[in-house]
C-alpha cells in the first residue's frame, strides 16, 4: 500500500473531525457566543491582551506548540506496527486533543485570560494550584532531559548537523539586535540566516573537516577515554555541558536577544519541514514496508502505546499555551473553535506524517523488525530512523540523500532546541514560584533558580545508562516524559469537565477521554514501575523506578482530587455566564 | 497579474505576522517596562520621592495623565495613590 494512502485517510478523518465533531462540541458543549467579550477586548493593553486575526493566532498557537516531541513519539511506537500508531494519532486527535486544546482555550477565555494553574486553583482549591507546579515541573524536567539527549545523540550521529546548529545562534542574536534597534521585519533577515544554516549544512555533508564528530575526536567507538569513560559517553557528556552551558544563557537573557530571532529562524523549519516530508512524499509515493501490526513484541502495546505517543495524539502542554498567551488574544468567542480544534489537527498531521516517513523507510518488513527488534532497540533508533525516513522522502524532491539527512537532523535539532531554551525558562519561573510558595528566598533568584534547573536536567539526563554507556540512555526517560504530558492533559480535561458540570451542561465529551487517558497513564505507569523497574524486577532501575513512583503518587492525588471536586458541587468564583 | 502579485505581498504579510507576533508582543512589554519607569520617574515627587527636576517634568503631565490609571494598576496600586489624580 502507498504511504499516500494514509496520509489521506488521516486528512479527511481530521477534516471529518473538524467540520462534524469540532461543530458539535462548539455549538451543544462549550456553547461559543460570538458576542461574548473576549479579554482580549475587554483587558486590551497592546501587549499581553491583543485581539488578533484568527489566522494568524492559529499561525502562532501552532508553531508554538509544534516540535520535536510529536516526531520522537510515533517513531518509537511504529515498533507495535503502523495501524496502533496511526489509529492512536487520528482518533486521540480527534476526541482528545482537539477536545482538549479547544476546550483550555475557552475555559480561560471565560476566566479573564487566566492560566491553567490559577484556573486549578479556582475550581479545586488553593491546594491544586501546588500540584499543578509540581506537575509542570516534572514536565519541564523530563522534557529538558530527553531533548538535550535528542540534540546529543542527534550531533553524534549526524555530526554534518553541527555547524548549521551553530551557526545560528550568532545569527540569532545579530537579528534580534538589528530588528530591536531598527524596528524593522525579521522576515528578510530570518530567511537570509535560514539560507545560511542550509548552505552550511550542505557544506558540511560533504567536508568531513567541518563534521564536529566528537566520538571520531575522542578515537572513535569503542576508544576508552578519561576516567575510563567510552568515547561515546564522553561526546554525550562534552555535548551535554556545551547544551546547558547555552541553555543557561539562553534561559536568562531577555527573550527578544536570541529566543525569539531563534524561535522566528525555526518557524520557517517547521514549514520547510511540513513541506519536504508530504511533498516528498507525493513525489516519491513510497510503499509502506512495515508491518501492520506486531505479534511478537516484547512488550505489550497496550497500555503503552498510549504514553509512548503523547504529543501528537493529545499534549498537555497545549493547555499551557492555549491558556498562557492564546486566550489573551482571541478576537472572538466563535473563532476558539477554528484555533484551537485545528491547533491540535496540525500537531496530529505532524505526527500522521512522521509514522509514515518511518513506516515507508525500510525495503522490507524484514529489515524493518530487525531494526525494531525490541522496544529498548525501537527507544533508541526511532529518531534516527524517522531522520532516514524523511529524507528518503526529501530525495523525490532532488535532494542528495546525505544533504536530505544533515538538513532534517538540522530542523529536528532546532525544534528540540526551541523546546529545550523553552522549557528551562519555564523551569526557574516554577523553581521561583515555588521558592516563593514554601517561603524559600534563595530559589527565588534568577541564578539560582536557573542553576538548579539546568543542574538537575543535565543530571537526568547523564544518569540513565543506554547499550553505549553512561548519557547515551536518555530515551528511557521518553515514557516518563510521555505520562507526565498525559497527566497534565488529563488535569485540563478535568478541569473543563467539572466547569461544564457546574454550568450543568453535558460534561462526557471531556470526562470520557479524560478517564481513558487517566486509566492508561496509571495502568502504564503501574506495569513499568513494578514489572520494569522496581529493584526486583529484571531490568531494575533505581532513578526510573524513583520517577514513576513519584508520578504515580500524583496519579493517583489527581484521581483522588478529580472524585472529589466532581462529586463535590461546591460553588466557586468561575465565570458562569452561558 | 496585478491581482496574483497582491496576494502574493498578502501571504507575505500575512506569514510575518504571524511570526512575529510573540516577538512584537515581547517588544512592546520591554518598552512598557521602560515607560513605567519614566513614570514614576515623573510622579515621583507626588509620590514622597524628592525629584529635582521635578519643575521641568510638571510640564510633562498633560501627556502622560491618560496613561496613569493603568499605569498605577500595573504598579499594584488599586486606587490612585495621588489626590490630585482622580482616575478611579
Amino acid at each position: 500500500m502507498s504511504g499516500i494512502w494514509l496520509a489521506i485517510a488521516g486528512i479527511i478523518i481530521f477534516a471529518l473531525g473538524y467540520k462534524y465533531y469540532s461543530k458539535f462540541i462548539a455549538e451543544k458543549i462549550y456553547r461559543l457566543d460570538p458576542n461574548y467579550v473576549t479579554p482580549a477586548h475587554k483587558y486590551e493593553d497592546g501587549v499581553d491582551f491583543v485581539p488578533t486575526n484568527k489566522f494568524v493566532l492559529w499561525g502562532h498557537h501552532f508553531t508554538s506548540v509544534a516540535g520535536a516531541a510529536p516526531i520522537v513519539g510515533p517513531a518509537i511506537a511504529v515498533y507495535w506496527g503502523w495501524l496502533p500508531a496511526i489509529l492512536w494519532v487520528l482518533l486521540g486527535t480527534v476526541f482528545a486533543a482537539g477536545v482538549h486544546d479547544f476546550g483550555t482555550l475557552v475555559l480561560s477565555v471565560r476566566n479573564k485570560g487566566q492560566s491553567m494553574g490559577t484556573l486549578a486553583s479556582k475550581l479545586i482549591g488553593e491546594r491544586a494550584k501546588k500540584l499543578f507546579l509540581f506537575i509542570i515541573l516534572l514536565l519541564v524536567l523530563m522534557v529538558n532531559a530527553v531533548f538535550a539527549w535528542v540534540i546529543a545523540n542527534l550531533f553524534i550521529s549526524f555530526p554534518a548537523s553541527v555547524v548549521s546548529v551553530f551557526i545560528q545562534i550568532p545569527l540569532a542574536v545579530w537579528i534580534g539586535y538589528s530588528v530591536y534597534k531598527k524596528k524593522g521585519s525579521m522576515l528578510l533577515p530570518s530567511v537570509v540566516a535560514l539560507g545560511v544554516m542550509y548552505l552550511a549544512a550542505i557544506v558540511a555533508s560533504y567536508v568531513p573537516v567541518l563534521q564536529i564528530d566528537l566520538v571520531k575526536y575522542f578515537g572513535g567507538e569503542g576508544a576508552t577515554t578519561f576516567m575510563g569513560a567510552n568515547a561515546t559517553s564522553m561526546a554525550f557528556f562534552v555535548w551535554i555541558v556545551v547544551l546547558m552551558v547555552y541553555v543557561y544563557i539562553a534561559s536568562t537573557l531577555p527573550v527578544w536577544k536570541l529566543l525569539q530571532p531563534r524561535d522566528y529562524i525555526n518557524s520557517h523549519q517547521l514549514l520547510v519541514g511540513l513541506g519536504l516530508l508530504y511533498l516528498g512524499l507525493l513525489f516519491t509515493n513510497p510503499e509502506v514496508t512495515a508491518p501492520v501490526s506486531n505479534a511478537q513484541a516484547d512488550v505489550s502495546w497496550f497500555p503503552l502505546l498510549f504514553i509512548t505517543i503523547a504529543c501528537g495524539a493529545i499534549s498537555g502542554f497545549h493547555g499551557l499555551v492555549s491558556s498562557g498567551t492564546t486566550s489573551k488574544q482571541l478576537n472572538n468567542e466563535k473563532e476558539a473553535r477554528f484555533v484551537g480544534y485545528l491547533g491540535a489537527v496540525g500537531e496530529g498531521s505532524l505526527a500522521l506524517i512522521a509514522i509514515i516517513a518511518v513506516i515507508t523507510f525500510f525495503p522490507t518488513a524484514g529489515e524493518f523488525s530487525a531494526t525494531y527488534s525490541s522496544f529498548t532497540e525501537a527507544s533508541g533508533a526511532g529518531l534516527t530512523v524517522f531522520i532516514q525516513g524523511a529524507a528518503q522522502l526529501a530525495t523525490g524532491l532532488g535532494i542528495p540523500s546525505v544533504v536530505a539527512s544533515t538538513i532534517v537532523s538540522v530542523i529536528i535539532v532546532s525544534f528540540a532546541a526551541t523546546t529545550l531554551d523553552s522549557s528551562v525558562r519555564l523551569m526557574r519561573y516554577i523553581i521561583s514560584e515555588l521558592g516563593t510558595e514554601y517561603n524559600f528566598k534563595p530559589l527565588t533568584k534568577a541564578h539560582v533558580a536557573t542553576t538548579a534547573a539546568v543542574v538537575s536536567s543535565a543530571a537526568l539526563t547523564l544518569i540513565p545508562q543506554g547499550p553505549k554507556g553512561f548519557g547515551s540512555g536518555g530515551y528511557l526517560l521518553w515514557p516518563l516524559f510521555g505520562t507526565s504530558n498525559q497527566l497534565l492533559a488529563g488535569i485540563s480535561l478535568l478541569l473543563i469537565s467539572i466547569w461544564l458540570k457546574r454550568l450543568g451542561r453535558n460534561y462526557w465529551p471531556t470526562l470520557i477521554p479524560m478517564l481513558f487517558i487517566m486509566f492508561m497513564t496509571l495502568w502504564a505507569m503501574i506495569d513499568q514501575v513494578i514489572t520494569e523497574w522496581a529493584p526486583w524486577a529484571a531490568g531494575s532501575d533505581w532513578l526510573l523506578f524513583s520517577f514513576g513512583a513519584i508520578i504515580l503518587v500524583f496519579t493517583i492525588w489527581i484521581l483522588l482530587t478529580a472524585a472529589s471536586a466532581l462529586l463535590n458541587g461546591k460553588d466557586n468564583n468561575i465565570e458562569k455566564s452561558a | 497579474m496585478g491581482n496574483k502579485k497582491l496576494s502574493l505581498k498578502k501571504l507575505v504579510q500575512f506569514y510575518d505576522e504571524v511570526l512575529s507576533l510573540p516577538h512584537k508582543n515581547e517588544i512592546a512589554r520591554e518598552l512598557r517596562d521602560e515607560d513605567d519607569l519614566f513614570l514614576l520617574l515623573i510622579y515621583s515627587d507626588m509620590l514622597g520621592i524628592p525629584n529635582p527636576a521635578f519643575y521641568y517634568t510638571l510640564e510633562l503631565y498633560p501627556y502622560i495623565i491618560e496613561k496613569f490609571h493603568d499605569w498605577h494598576l500595573r504598579m499594584g496600586m488599586e486606587k490612585s495613590p495621588l489626590d490630585g489624580i482622580r482616575c478611579c
